[in-house]
């Protein structure tokens, strides 16, 4: 028997760590979305592809926005000391991948509006004139647009590697602890993003095409997922005690039902199906995709912050 | 420069959490939240026990990773013997710090920003010990310069078996425990 | 959450520095240690020992420590208040104090005339209650007792006095800090926070000494144990007395301190031979090998082998003749008057204040009619509950409670509402409205250490000194400190002439003066020490004992004579009811029995107890730890709820919690209803036929889920 017994009782630390809730893991996984949406979008444009893909370049630009918005919004909601969030922008930390964040975010912001900027809606360039000049600015000038395609993308990973980098750079908690976890949060944004085209696209072909890529990252997102097991199992006791909470302990059926049957393998059968012909294309797949997309970083936040260095002296 | 740590010797810590006392009224530190606590470790099964108490926080970490995640530079560490400290003053309450202390010293302030131990930075440059040291009736913990081969904690990390808490977890904490 | 300092208020309108330190001693238990308080920007700020106190050494208990938050505890109570309706209904007018004397005068002289002053009993605890002893004694009483004799350290007293003449007493005259061999019997220093004793328990712990602890729980003390005997609850007295055999048969004892300063040895011998750890085995559950060698172990370190006497020892009801086994084992270890052992207290020679004499009483004291307990040495306060209750020897009218919650003091709950329902007045004078301000006809506000003078401390310690509490702060509210009350009480009383002096500075500068002091350099310092005196028999003091022998009584013929057994006999206690439990209950670190449960600093360390029982006991039940739970008694009462604590550091048979918690009062707004009460549980208690000590760990309990 072992048994340990603290007076600290601190509020968010005490019995276990949960100084971060639903704020962040929505931030993170809108983050990774939004991140999915610049290296698609940007993907295309760099193709010089923005003229026929309707859906990516017209509405997923401004989705970027409206989705980055929230999920900063979710970040300040999670602050304890709201009215001071300029503090961030009042110095560069290095060493921290959250000063880094912060920067990315305000660097995000531009470039989305760049890509806004391609292929405009009607809806917004009737009401916004400059925006209607930018785009004639741009038009015939493939050279640019290439650019800022290249930009986004590179913006986009960065941005997706970030979101896992925040995590896994905090040694403290031995289930982040690995790079993995941003390349998994940078493909779950992607499959999640390209899993938004896939649903609301009009264009049947679009649709059809980012299905596909869909199949792709979910694959290679459930290897990367594999890895990241296999690799803390590997690691110590202190991680492969942090992956049992994933594998068989109190996270295990949240990780097992919604991140991985329901957020990846039912959705990867039925589009897999759908894309040889063998079944239609269903609208449940690509919500199943984002909802886990959404719960693979709750359950990581939520994971994460369970997991610890054994306490004890030996 | 010094370099400031502490040696508690658990083998005379009866656990009365005088030290918390003394922390809170020493620095003001609201209800409700602790910079320092007291662990009973308990090993075996009845009556062939093994107990050992220990007075914990902020272990003022030699590499904090609590400094480096620190998006605003608020978390440093502080020029007087080495003492990680916060300055509420630039703190956003991201808890950033907190998820990377391994110790879980840190808590958030009630004013919303992030908080811990300081080793009593006031007292410690008018040449006292730290509140919890200077009260403790059992006289079981000790505080001053490692660096110094003279010093009372040097000359017990050599004389006796000690070892800190979690040293797998990288921080090179300053905080040794004599068993 | 509040910030410690923000929620105490500063003193008012006086003209002392906003910043300053001022040497006082402390409340929080008995112990009195010397205290330098801070006051910053006007607050009070931190209380720390005062380095010049031989007792704390300048290092205070969490208590002490805490104490600031006795200062602005937002329940206190604030101006005397008269009962409304009936008795228990905590409903109340606020009066003024000579309102408040007025009805209180009226009421004791009523008593006076129809029963006597006799008829009116004080009961007090501590040195506060100290100028309401001198009040109550003018008026004519001879009632006074306090709960610290029947219903704690009695029977240990009554047991040393039976053997060596002479008491323990508090702060115990142990000489831990120089023990080579410490033997802790139930005792559980280090949640026992009696300053002292603890930091010399950690000394000696340091130092290497070696400690035996004897528990049924695996207590922090038994964490530093060289030896751990997990007993059998009850069964102690057998475990001593095998001990005595194992070292009167192995000739391990002090033959030459027994030979120079026993009596009845040989008759000792006859008496304990049938006491072998073979026989001891089954009864305490301590292996006889374990016993044998915990025997040798002691008997390697005497005479510097302390078998800890031990504090509340009111346990099974023959609490005085195992304090007197534990007495005897001393003897034979030869460690009364030595080093390690037990020292000899010294005071400071400080005289009273020369007042007229008290009236004489013709009827004597109510507590213990017809010497019923004969080696009762101090008034028993369940003994003055009986007279109360029966009317006999003579009828007792009217209670003073200072300082001490009755209603979890004395066993039996019950019998002492149904005493309180006989008397014509029950006045309580305290800092919050606990369990007994309830039940009271009159609640008179004092003043908080913090805020007042006191009676000067003058010790039987290690060392002479003589302390000063002096007032810190203002006290909020109307509060009053215990000197005035009582000054302008026996001035209502027309007794004006006991309190020649104008205010209590003029009372103690006349003490302090006439001990050949500065009163001025006290105040200064909180503290005056005297020269060291010899307090072992190796450094001349000498090597008296004032028993009927003059020697150390292995046999007692004074008990003989009463009808007791001379030597100790063990009896097997009573078992409980099958599928019970017996209660066991102690202490934490940073409470005092129920008075500290309102003090917020304090209740954020620990604000409510817990109910330990051993995993099998909770199996057993199917309760997890942190679930709420409910005791059951053997006579159907029920506690509060009350979490339990799974742990493997309690035997299986018994269950322990922290006692002070359970507060029912209406008004402890933020005590009330945090962990239950042992002492609601304790409706069954064993009468020390000694002493009339109540033994309380006799109660077994059943546990009952509670509903969510």
């Amino acid at each position: 028997m072992h048994e340990l017994y603290s007076t600290r009782a601190n509020p968010l630390i005490d019995p276990s760590l949960h100084v971060w809730g639903w704020e962040i893991a929505v931030y993170l996984f809108l983050g990774g979305l939004v991140a999915g949406i610049m290296i698609i979008g940007g993907y295309f444009m760099y193709r010089g592809r923005h003229t026929e893909s309707i859906c990516v370049c017209e509405q997923l630009p401004m989705l970027g926005l409206v989705l980055l918005s929230a999920g900063m919004i979710a970040l300040f909601l999670d602050l304890e000391d709201k009215w001071h969030v300029w503090r961030f922008y009042l110095t560069f930390q290095i060493a921290s991948p959250m000063s880094w964040g912060s920067w990315i975010l305000l660097l995000v912001y531009p470039v989305l509006v760049l890509t806004l900027a391609i292929r405009p809606p009607r809806y917004l360039t009737q009401r916004f004139t400059a925006l209607d000049r930018a785009r004639n600015f741009l038009r015939g000038r493939s050279g640019l647009v290439r650019r800022i395609g290249m930009a986004s993308m590179v913006l986009g990973a960065g941005l997706g590697i970030y979101t896992g980098i925040l995590l896994s750079a905090l040694g403290a908690r031995p289930l982040w602890n690995s790079p993995l976890l941003g390349f998994i949060f940078l493909l779950s944004g992607l499959s999640s993003a390209a899993a938004l085209v896939h649903l609301i696209s009009r264009d049947p072909g679009e649709s059809r095409m980012l299905a596909r890529a869909d199949n792709m990252f979910l694959t290679a997102e459930s290897a990367l997922i594999l890895l990241f097991l296999i690799g803390l199992i590997t690691t110590s006791r202190v991680h492969e005690e942090a992956a049992v909470l994933l594998l068989t302990g109190a996270f295990a059926p949240v990780f097992w039902v919604f991140v991985i049957a329901l957020g990846i393998i039912i959705p990867l059968i039925i589009q897999s199906l759908a894309v040889a012909g063998k079944i239609r294309h269903v609208p449940a797949s690509p919500v199943l995709v984002m909802a886990g997309g959404l719960a693979l970083r709750f359950v990581i936040v939520a994971a994460g912050q369970a997991s610890h260095w054994a306490s004890t002296i030996h | 420069m010094a370099r400031y740590g502490m040696v508690i010797d658990t083998v005379r810590c009866v656990g009365c959490t005088d030290c918390v006392v003394a922390c809170t009224t020493e620095n003001d530190v609201p209800l409700g939240v602790h910079r320092d606590w007291v662990v009973f470790d308990t090993e075996g099964s009845f009556p062939t026990l093994h107990m050992q108490i220990r007075s914990e926080r902020c272990n003022h970490c030699d590499d904090p990773p609590c400094v480096s995640a620190c998006p605003t530079g608020a978390s440093h560490i502080h020029e007087h013997g080495g003492i990680v400290l916060v300055d509420a003053d630039k703190c956003t309450g991201c808890k950033a710090c907190i998820a990377a202390c391994p110790y879980d010293a840190r808590f958030i302030h009630p004013d919303g920003y992030a908080d811990k131990c300081t080793f009593c930075l006031p007292r410690v440059e008018q040449g006292l010990d730290p509140a919890c040291v200077a009260v403790c009736p059992t006289l079981c913990m000790h505080f001053g310069d490692l660096d110094d081969p003279h010093s009372n904690v040097s000359t017990l990390l050599a004389s006796r078996r000690a070892a800190p808490l979690m040293p797998e977890a990288g921080t090179k904490p300053r905080i040794y425990y004599l068993e | 959450m509040i910030k410690a300092r923000n929620m105490l208020s500063g003193p008012g309108g006086n003209n002392l520095p906003a910043t300053r330190t001022v040497p006082t001693f402390c409340d929080l238990c008995f112990w009195k240690c010397g205290v330098i308080a801070h006051v910053k920007d006007g607050s009070l700020w931190k209380l720390e020992g005062n380095p010049l106190d031989p007792l704390s050494r300048g290092r205070l208990c969490p208590r002490g420590t805490g104490g600031i938050g006795a200062h602005d505890d937002p329940d206190r109570l604030r101006s005397p208040l008269i009962r409304k309706r009936n008795r228990g209904e905590e409903e109340w007018v606020a009066v003024t104090w000579d309102e408040a004397f007025n009805y209180i005068a009226e009421k004791m002289q009523r008593i006076m005339s129809a029963y006597g002053p006799e008829a009116v009993a004080l009961f007090s605890h501590g040195i506060g209650g100290n100028f309401l002893k001198h009040t109550l004694k003018a008026f004519g009483t001879t009632n006074i007792a306090a709960p610290s004799f029947a219903q704690c350290r009695g029977p240990r007293d009554a047991g040393f006095r039976l053997t060596f003449g002479d008491d323990v007493s508090s702060p115990e005259r142990t000489d831990i800090r120089n023990a080579g061999c410490l033997v802790l019997i139930g005792s559980h220093l280090g949640e026992n926070m009696h300053n002292t004793q603890v930091q010399e328990f950690a000394e000696a712990v340091g130092n290497g000494a070696s400690i035996i602890v004897v528990d049924p729980r695996f207590s922090v003390a038994a964490s530093k144990a060289r030896y751990y005997l997990p007993i059998k609850p009850g069964t102690d007295l057998a475990l001593l007395l095998a001990w005595t055999n194992v070292v009167v048969n192995e000739g391990l004892y002090d033959k030459d301190y027994v030979g120079t300063y026993g009596f009845g040895f040989e008759q000792f011998v006859q008496s304990i031979a049938q006491y072998t750890p073979e026989w001891a085995y089954p009864e305490t559950g301590i292996q006889p090998e374990l016993i044998r060698t915990t025997a040798r172990e002691m008997a390697r370190y005497r005479p510097a082998t302390l078998i800890h006497p031990g504090r509340r020892t009111t346990w099974y009801g023959d609490d005085t003749q195992r304090s007197r086994a534990i007495a005897l084992l001393n003897a034979l270890m030869g460690s009364w008057g030595r080093r390690g052992g037990f020292y000899t207290p010294v005071s400071m020679d400080v005289p009273p204040y020369p007042y007229p004499p008290y009236p004489e009483s013709k009827k004597g004291k109510a507590d213990n009619a017809g010497n019923k307990y004969p080696f009762a040495h101090e008034t028993i306060s369940t003994g003055i509950r009986e007279a109360t209750l029966t009317g006999l020897p003579y009828p007792v009218k009217g209670w003073f409670v200072y300082a001490t919650n009755l209603i979890h003091a004395l066993p039996n709950e019950a019998e002492t509402i149904a005493a309180i329902q006989n008397l014509d007045l029950l006045v309580v004078i305290d800092v919050v409205p606990n369990e007994i301000a309830g039940w009271a006809d009159v609640v008179l506000p004092e003043s908080v250490y913090l805020e007042r003078f006191d009676d000067l401390n003058v010790e039987w310690f290690r060392e002479p000194f003589v302390a000063l509490r002096q007032p810190v702060v203002e006290s909020p509210h109307e509060q009053k400190p215990n000197w005035w009350i009582a000054k302008k009480l026996a001035e209502s009383l027309g007794l004006q002439q006991y309190f020649p002096w104008k205010d209590i500075e003029e009372y103690l500068r006349h003490r302090v003066t006439a001990a050949g002091l500065s009163y001025d350099e006290l105040r200064k310092k909180g503290i005056i020490r005297g020269a060291k005196q010899p307090i072992y028999f190796s450094e001349g003091v000498p090597a008296e004992f004032p028993t009927p022998s003059s020697k150390i009584e292995f046999y007692s013929l004074q008990l003989a004579n009463a009808g007791f057994d001379p030597v100790p006999v063990y009896h097997r206690p009573a078992e409980g009811p099958p599928g019970s439990y017996r209660l066991l209950f102690g202490r934490a670190p940073v409470h005092s029995f129920g008075r500290t449960q309102t003090n917020r600093v304090l209740m954020d360390m620990m604000d409510e107890n817990e109910v330990w029982m051993h995993p099998v006991t909770a199996e057993r039940h199917g309760i997890v730890s942190g679930t709420y739970i409910r005791l059951k008694n053997q006579d159907g009462v029920f506690s509060n709820r009350v979490r339990a604590l799974v742990t493997e550091r309690i035997r299986h048979d018994c269950v322990y919690m922290v006692h002070g918690f359970g507060h029912t009062a209406k008004d402890l707004h933020f005590a009330r209803g945090k962990g239950a009460s042992d002492a609601q549980l304790i409706t069954r208690y064993a009468t020390d036929p000694l002493m009339g000590g109540t033994g309380m760990n006799v109660n077994f309990v059943t546990i009952e889920p509670e509903a969510a």
